[in-house]
């Protein structure tokens, strides 16, 4: 098996003092990010992208670091949900429906543990898949050319626009918007500048990480602001009990694990869709196969299981994608992309085969993060309880400040610090209108590859449109891409995720 | 009746017709590929037409606009950020981030001297974990932080 010996070599690079103490901080700064209501997986990811790219990390660590971090983030959602009734981020949102009255009911502890345990497992086996799956997309990405990878891009739009966001053209609008961004600078193949407005500092374009930090993270302090909620979370009032998993509820929960783990890594493959539709159909395949009793939403340990395996093997699933086809599938893998591009990295089929240490010692230290992950919760889930009862009034503005000092890392440039400020209150403004920010960042990172490759293509034809639809495979994509954006209108409602956050109607849709 | 979701439809077009315009004040350099740079934003501009004529015609229910306490306190927090922007060079990292954090602590519900506190913690913790622990470069200051 090709892929085992190079997970093996992965293994070496993990391995090292400095990228076992990155996976170690990482995930206890994800599980924190991730318990917190407000702050999620793409967020929190976002405004530490700037600072390891500042810190001069190298690929490889700053890799390990913040896919730590996205691991974390995924195992400490549940957290908020299960005490609180509060979702720490999306993708929890399915466990509050058990987890809450598991905790009302004095289970608060199994419910936790049991949900570290579906956590570990729905990541590890995700992981697995991808160890697996990648290498095989990978040998048919080798096959694209210009036509089918921007097929492949209008796809990624399609999907994340028509599975993420309640109205499509409001996605599309954003698609369009992010697209624009992209196009700001110098045009790589004549040299020509566009839409610069002739001021120097938009020649060299707008750094999609000032556009990613400005549009997650201050956005989300200014809508603290307005609501003025600067409270900390009342944790007193629920007793944990004791923090173990009895070997029955254990074994009544493995086959939900199983389903959900299947159903979680398929989701997250699958472009657009993410970890949130993963807890979300994972939570209601397992109540159409075992709510026989009907104890569902009543406190049942497989109604924790489930979510909780179906998000964490969705983010797992979504790295396939991201880093076979370099089109990520979800807006934290999004972000989580932002971070190679400003590595030069590319990802994509070649990826894996020039620069195979820094996938596979990625994926090794995937591995490591999820095992590190499982320790650290179940003994030191007191010490996040603790951390939820930290104000957001000195919480946010530390937030705030944190994103400056990263920003401010990469260039040294007070105009990049006003065009992120910039970018906040229109994250703002387009969250209260809700539209969906994650195809914003999408175009602003893709916009320029799809224009390229489409040139390319139109180079090769002479100006031949036709060529674009030239081969099976990008009709076939294309197909998809049609499909993937009108199927959930026709479908309607069917799966969209009915989303409980602190404040109503204006949820960052991302995981 | 006028949706705030017309507006923004309205708007999105009248951004695509700006930037369609924009795009003709391109020039094409002597040698160029077949598509040149002017097609690809044009392409951009018609979609975000388009999504905004969807959006006059189908609007969605109203947000949840704040009251106008909200809106004081976001335009407040924007205010603060410009300045926190253009003050870091020529205060430095230290003072210009306890007199930021501090105020949006303090906007934040947090009673004055608390917020105080709070700015200057932030700040210190900041420059310790940053700075000290590990050695990115922060805006200095005239005292030399």
């Amino acid at each position: 098996m090709e892929a085992l010996s190079s997970l093996g070599d992965g293994f070496i690079v993990a391995l090292s003092v400095q990228n076992l103490l990155l996976a170690a901080i990482g995930c206890l700064l994800g599980t924190i990010i991730g318990a917190l209501p407000g702050l999620g997986p793409s967020n929190g990811v976002a405004i530490l992208i700037p600072l390891a790219f500042s810190l001069g990390l190298g690929a490889t660590p700053a890799l390990i670091l913040l896919t730590s971090v996205y691991y974390g983030a995924m195992y400490g959602g549940r957290i908020s949900s299960i005490l609180l009734n509060i979702p720490g981020d999306e993708p929890a949102m399915m466990t509050c429906l058990d987890g809450y009255p598991m905790a009302r009911a004095g289970r608060a502890g199994e419910a936790l543990a049991i949900s570290g345990i579906a956590s570990f497992v729905g990541a590890f086996f995700a992981t697995w898949g991808l160890v697996f799956l990648a290498p095989q997309l990978v040998d048919v990405a080798l096959l694209f050319g210009p036509a089918e990878y921007f097929a492949l891009f209008a796809l990624a739009f399609a999907t994340i626009g028509g599975v993420a966001a309640s109205n499509q053209m409001k996605s599309l609008l954003a698609t369009g918007f992010g697209l624009l961004i992209a196009m700001v600078g110098v045009d790589q193949q004549t040299g020509v500048t566009r839409f610069s407005f002739n001021n120097v500092h938009f020649y060299d374009g707008i750094d999609f990480l000032v556009v990613i930090v400005g549009l997650f993270a201050l956005s989300e302090v200014f809508i603290f602001l307005e609501h003025r909620s600067g409270g900390g979370m009342d944790t007193h009032s629920v007793p944990l009990g004791r923090t173990t998993v009895t070997k029955k509820d254990l074994v009544d929960t493995t086959p939900a694990m199983a389903r959900s783990t299947v159903v979680g890594f398929i989701a997250g493959v699958l472009p657009g869709a993410g970890a949130s539709l993963g807890s979300f159909l994972a939570y209601t395949l397992e109540k159409k196969v075992s709510d026989k009793n009907k104890t569902f939403g009543k406190g049942d340990p497989r109604g924790v299981a489930a979510p909780e395996a179906g998000n964490n093997a969705a983010a797992g699933g979504a790295l396939v994608p991201m880093l076979a086809l370099g089109v990520p599938g979800s807006g934290t893998t999004a972000v989580l992309l932002s971070l190679l591009l400003a590595l030069n990295i590319t990802p994509g089929p070649l990826l894996f085969q020039q620069n195979p240490d820094v996938v596979w010692g990625l994926i090794a230290a995937l591995f490591i993060a999820n095992i590190m992950l499982l320790a650290l919760n179940l003994p030191l889930i007191k010490l996040f309880v603790k951390v939820l009862q930290v104000p957001t009034r000195y919480l946010m503005p530390a937030v705030a400040m944190i994103s400056f000092v990263g920003v401010y890392g990469i260039s040294g440039s007070t105009f990049d610090l006003l065009v992120m400020i910039a970018f906040g209150v229109i994250g703002w403004l387009f969250r209260k209108l809700d539209i969906p920010l994650v195809p914003i960042i999408l175009g602003v990172l893709l916009g320029k590859l799809m224009e390229a490759n489409l040139r390319r293509e139109l180079t090769i034809s002479d100006g031949d449109w036709w060529a674009l639809i030239d081969s099976p495979l990008a009709i076939g994509i294309w197909l998809f891409a049609v499909a993937g954006f009108v199927a959930p209108i026709v479908l309607g409602r069917f799966f969209r995720v009915k989303e409980k956050q602190p404040f109503d109607g204006e949820t960052l849709d991302t995981d | 009746m006028l949706r705030t979701d017309r507006i923004v439809g309205g708007l999105a077009i009248l951004v695509a017709v700006f930037f369609i315009w924009r795009t003709t004040l391109i020039e094409i350099p002597f040698i160029s590929d077949p598509l040149g740079p002017k097609t690809f934003p044009v392409i951009i501009c018609v979609v975000l037409a388009l999504a905004g004529l969807g959006i006059m015609l189908k609007p969605d229910a109203e947000p949840h606009w704040p009251k106008a306490s909200g809106f004081i306190e976001v335009g407040i927090g924007i205010v603060v950020f410009i300045a926190y922007a253009e003050l870091l060079p020529v205060l430095g990292f230290i003072i210009a981030t306890c007199i930021a954090g501090g105020i949006l602590a303090w906007r934040l519900g947090a009673p004055p001297v608390q917020a105080a506190i709070a700015g200057i913690g932030i700040a210190l913790g900041i420059y310790a974990v940053f700075h000290l622990a590990l050695g990115l470069t922060l805006a200095v200051g005239p005292l030399g932080f």
